[in-house]
């Protein structure tokens, strides 16, 4: 039996994973560096590795930039006193961070972040890549249910129940306001199926958010709700519910749903690009300008990164400035708002599209 | 609800329901918000029943910081007194200073010169400010806003700059005395409050920019603890919280005391009572104050800043203590005794941030008060916490408790 290409897709997923999991702690930096400009502080900028901050003019600007603030937060959250209170359910308790950390990084399996000479990379180009990433990822709801209801204390339950019921919700207006791209995508004769990557290519010349704004914003509206950020961080909503879901969580069981939601956010982000913002084609109407061969994959792969962190920073942007929802508003928003907007759009969309194939072209 | 037939056989589909009906109704869960919660403000305790997230009752819980403030009173000179009010409310220490001492000097019948009466109400108005900036910041962070917050600290901070130069403290500045001041006015320092206010004014409206229109906040706080004017009053209600509710009570309106009538501002009123309202009367408080010191400053007299005709109650300069006779016997009895207050009774209020803190002062003759009554505001705003959170969701509570802005250092005393 030949091991070698299981070897090659296990060192590819490692290395997906130090990538995604230096990028969710690097969003952390950048969440707190962000929050200090817009709040007209500095945000982190003492942290520093032996012997760097020596260096004349390079450790101290590192210093200043707040680049080794990470490090001491993951060996912080390695090292701290790992309490358990006695009146957990211990089983469920360790669970819950486990489930909500894995189905965050499982979805970028499927998610594909360049194009090398026609070629995709992706760990796993699979053709019902939207499927798998709304399956995956609405299994992360059970790790926050779990840490609610295993610490049998009383504000993280309330935390988890908001968060399963929140969630739920929301991802319906999601998976509705996926719809119409998909059906935009999958023109006659095209066999974009499900597949993100084909998703891409079909956005060669315009963007899909240039023919579907609608559907972008709801996906963006659910994408808050589903990463739990503000304005709809109603299981953590630290002046009500203390800390919510995770009060009861200390050293790495917290870094982990910690480290998990940034995650969420990056791969969220990462498949708003994808479906609406054309995933790594240049600008619309210059679809790939880059060069054959691996650099062409360098910098396609480079260009989605950065739409992705303009689309994070964009989320720690409406962070900083707007406050917070109430729960009936979160669920009335959710329900009475953009799930008939989501339905209106996809038959909306679907009449428009049946029409213009079957009598106008 | 048809409990009768219970006897029914497990089997019964009509039994089942009754039993699952009864299964809906869920239990009520208590929940204990505070002493120590982010949303509390100091260490409030609330006693909250929940019915899912709806507040069915709530019973606030204070007394977590009662030092016995009353008590101590009654055993130091009014002067020695006067460091204790600064930590009555401590967001706004200056205008308890003030607020004490009008008391007291009310009881000795005493008359503080002009000049003394204008550095005052501008201790007053920089308190209010002060206090109102930490009271709309808060009340953002409660919203979920947390950039507010560090806006109206960044200001407050500037403040308190204001302050060290003024008292020597940031903080406690304990600054007034029976019958004056610790102090005259630093060289240039009204110059330093002017150019803060002229830096001031635009931060105040790019905070009301960030919330005022701001949609989830208006959605939050429109309707939400609604306080009737016949419930502001009935519950002792004072302040920016009575005035939003349609109330237009301003003490320094309505008994001007230390000179206000001499300058011109508006008594913002609002009309629903409600968390929005709340907000609306304190942001625009803090223009009108911004108004008053700047009338304060231009009009500011010269002459004495103390009343040098009480020379039982307050100690004459140090200078002349170490060189005259007379002025070392009158220090001496002073340090000794007291100020000496004439016997009687008093009660006196002073619009302070948070409302009317009023103070009564029973005096038998001599340097030390044989009864001292604190009027805390917060402590009877507090007091409609049970009507205001009935009925309304876990997630108001943080607002309402934001947009009533108490200090609990003043409500336990």
């Amino acid at each position: 039996m030949n091991y070698l290409p299981i070897l090659i897709a296990l060192l590819k997923a490692v290395i997906m994973i130090s990538v995604v999991m230096g990028i969710a702690a690097y969003a952390v930096l950048a969440e707190r560096k962000i929050a200090g400009w817009i709040q007209g502080r500095y945000g982190p900028n003492r942290t520093v590795l032996p012997f760097i901050g020596v260096i004349p003019i390079l450790g101290n600007m590192l210093t200043r930039l707040g680049i080794f603030q990470p490090v001491a937060d993951g060996l912080k959250f390695i090292f701290k006193e790992d309490p358990v209170p006695g009146h957990v359910n211990k089983f469920y308790y360790f669970l819950a961070p486990c489930v909500a950390f894995i189905p965050a990084m499982t979805t970028m399996v499927v998610l594909p972040f360049g194009e090398m000479d026609g070629v995709p990379l992706v760990l796993a180009n699979i053709d019902i890549g939207m499927l798998f990433i709304l399956a995956v990822s609405s299994l992360g709801v059970y790790g926050i249910i779990l840490a609610g209801w295993s610490a049998n204390s009383k504000y993280p339950f309330l935390g988890g129940i908001r968060a399963s019921a929140q969630m739920i919700s929301y991802e319906l207006a999601m998976g509705l306001s996926i719809l119409p791209a998909f059906l935009w995508a999958n023109a006659p004769g095209s066999e974009t199926g499900l597949s993100l990557f084909n998703v891409v290519q079909s956005q060669d010349q315009l963007w899909m958010v240039f023919w579907q704004p609608l559907s972008a914003l709801i996906f963006l509206v659910a994408l808050f709700a589903e990463t739990n950020r503000l304005p709809f961080d109603m299981p953590e909503a630290e002046t009500e519910l203390v800390s919510g879901y995770h009060t009861e969580y200390g050293s790495m069981k917290f870094g982990l749903f910690f480290v998990g939601e940034y995650t969420h956010i990056v791969i969220g982000s990462g498949v708003l690009v994808v479906l609406y913002f054309g995933g790594w084609n240049f600008l619309p109407g210059i679809p790939f300008p880059w060069p054959a061969g691996w650099a062409g994959g360098l910098l396609s792969t480079l260009w989605f990164l950065l739409k992705v962190f303009s689309v994070v920073f964009f989320f720690m942007w409406i962070r900083w400035t707007l406050p917070r929802f109430r729960y009936d508003q979160v669920m009335r928003l959710g329900w009475a708002i953009l799930l008939p907007l989501a339905l209106a759009n996809l038959v909306l969309n679907a009449i428009l599209i049946a029409l213009f194939e079957n009598w106008l072209v | 609800m048809a409990n009768q037939d219970k006897q029914i056989s497990i089997g019964d589909v009509v039994n089942r329901s009754v039993e699952f009906e009864e299964d809906l109704k869920g239990e009520i869960m208590n929940i204990n918000v505070g002493p120590s919660h982010p949303s509390t403000h100091g260490v409030l305790r609330l006693k909250v029943q929940l019915d899912g997230e709806v507040v069915t009752e709530v019973e606030p819980v204070v007394g977590y910081l009662h030092r016995g403030d009353e008590k101590i009173a009654e055993n130091m000179t009014y002067n020695q007194f006067i460091p204790y009010t600064d930590r009555l409310d401590y967001i706004a220490p200056l205008s308890n200073n003030v607020a004490y001492v009008l008391a007291v000097e009310k009881l000795a019948g005493l008359e503080v010169p002009p000049r003394c009466q204008a550095i005052r109400v501008i201790c007053c108005e920089l308190a209010r400010i002060s206090s109102h900036l930490l009271g709309v910041g808060v009340y953002g962070m409660d919203t979920g806003a947390l950039t507010v917050f560090m806006y109206t600290f960044t200001e407050r901070e500037r403040l308190y700059t204001l302050f060290e130069q003024l008292t020597g403290a940031r903080f406690t500045t304990s600054y007034t005395r029976i019958g004056g001041l610790t102090r005259d006015l630093p060289p240039g320092w009204l110059g330093n409050v002017i150019n803060f206010l002229n830096q001031f004014e635009p931060v105040i409206e790019e905070i009301d920019k960030l919330m005022t229109r701001n949609r989830i906040f208006y959605d939050r706080t429109v309707g939400v603890g609604v306080i009737t004017p016949e419930d502001a009053i009935s519950y002792g209600v004072t302040g920016p919280n009575l005035r939003a509710s349609g109330v237009a009570c301003d003490l320094r309106k309505t008994n001007p005391y230390s000179g206000y009538e001499k300058y011109e501002f508006d008594v913002p009123v609002g009309s629903a009572g409600d968390c929005y309202d709340r907000w609306l009367i304190r942001m625009e408080e803090i223009r009108q104050s911004v108004k008053i010191v700047r009338q304060v400053i231009d009009s500011i007299p010269d002459g004495p800043w103390y009343a040098e005709e009480a020379r039982k109650i307050y100690a004459p300069p140090k200078a002349k203590i170490l060189t005259s006779m007379e002025e070392l016997i009158q220090n001496f009895m002073l340090v000794t005794e007291g100020p000496q207050i004439r016997p009687g009774e008093v009660y006196f209020e002073a619009e302070n941030p948070k409302g009317a803190l009023g103070f009564y002062i029973v005096s038998k003759g001599g340097g030390i008060p044989y009864r001292l009554k604190i009027r805390a505001p917060s402590f009877c705003n507090l007091s409609i916490l049970p009507k205001l959170l009935k009925g309304c969701m876990v997630a108001d509570i943080p607002v309402i408790l934001g947009s009533i802005d108490f200090v609990l250092g003043e409500c336990d005393r």
